[in-house]
């Protein structure tokens, strides 16, 4: 067995210097780090929300139309979104940075209309009276517990720190997608493939998001 | 093998491979929608929806974010971590549990206002 190819077998070797142990260079291990503390933060916020859904009567407000329709659809973008980004990366791999630059602008008119559903979905329940720390007056009657418990107030602070959060994530992608789009030919295609890590980040929060926050909450009539 | 630079970065996965994971994710979604409208205990809707996510989430992260293909050493330095983490803020919930209806049983009697006492 020659030397180098002992070197290969032993792990000691990637940590010697000279060479990329983990096969990435350091901005894209920078990025997975960030999206790890990221997916820290908004497990913790999620969890916050189930804390507090678990201990307090909780109202399930979303009727199928606007809101279940609208976050359909906002789920569907998202997903297009990063399909869109995936042939854009994989674009650039090939080096043909004309296609690229058109697959990121398509990845920010999804991510854009996803931010417009989105807002209009906040106007709608914003007019219907609620606020991060009280419920329209209805709900609180219509989502009492038989035993006259009131659902918990909280319910706009969750939604609205939660989805806000997240919304901040998509307008902030879709900014650092712009600038990537513009300035494609003095970047290498590992950078192209790390504001592609973001943008999947964003939408694999959305995954839990969903789920959690609209359809545990949907109105199914039985109250 | 591939000493010598490459023209062409090593991206692995087709965009046929890509599209199917796009369609899987769509229809978990659907599956997720569907799930909404049926009548069911809240703690198992709960279950299969957690479920699906992580599903979802893994496929997001193995295919399109591409971990799949990078290097063990960098999945064992980022997945379990954070796996244990977020397992760990689940201590909160034995308490969660306790104080359900602690709070806002004041519907027909509202409590008196407290004496004031200096």
């Amino acid at each position: 067995m020659s030397t180098e190819a002992r070197a290969e077998h032993f792990p000691a070797a990637d940590w010697d210097g000279g060479v990329f142990p983990y096969r990435v260079g350091h901005r894209k291990l920078g990025m997975w780090l960030f999206i790890v503390s990221d997916s820290l933060t908004f497990s913790a916020l999620l969890i916050g929300y189930s804390y507090l859904r678990a201990s307090n009567v909780w109202p399930t407000p979303f009727p199928f139309y606007p809101s279940i329709v609208f976050s359909s659809v906002m789920t569907f973008c998202l997903l297009s979104s990063s399909l869109t980004m995936v042939f854009a990366v994989s674009a650039s791999s090939r080096g043909d940075r004309a296609k690229a630059r058109k697959w990121i602008l398509g990845t920010i008119f999804f991510g854009l209309a996803f931010l417009v559903l989105h807002l209009i979905e906040w106007n709608h329940l914003y007019s219907e009276g609620l606020r991060p720390f009280s419920l329209p007056a209805d709900w609180v009657t219509r989502y009492a517990a038989p035993d006259g418990t009131l659902p918990s107030p909280l319910f706009g602070a969750t939604f609205f720190t939660i989805t806000g959060l997240h919304m901040f994530h998509v307008f902030t992608g879709a900014i650092y997608l712009a600038v990537v789009a513009a300035r494609l030919n003095k970047l290498k295609h590992e950078d192209v493939e790390i504001s592609g890590l973001y943008w999947h980040f964003v939408d694999l929060v959305w995954m839990f998001v969903f789920p959690l926050i609209y359809i545990m909450s949907v109105d199914i009539g039985t109250h | 093998m591939s000493a010598h630079a490459e023209k062409h970065e090593h991206f692995a996965g087709s965009n046929k491979l890509f599209t199917s994971i796009w369609i899987w994710l769509v229809l978990l979604t659907v599956i997720e929608i569907v799930l909404a409208y049926r009548p069911m205990a809240m703690h198992f809707m709960l279950t299969i929806l957690l479920g699906l996510s992580i599903v979802k989430a893994a496929l997001i992260v193995a295919y399109f974010m591409h971990l799949k293909f990078e290097r063990l050493s960098l999945i064992l330095t980022i997945v379990p971590m954070l796996v244990i983490c977020i397992c760990l803020l689940f201590v909160f919930f034995p308490d969660s549990f306790r104080s359900h209806g602690l709070r806002y049983k004041f519907k027909e009697t509202p409590p008196a206002p407290a004496a004031e006492s200096h």
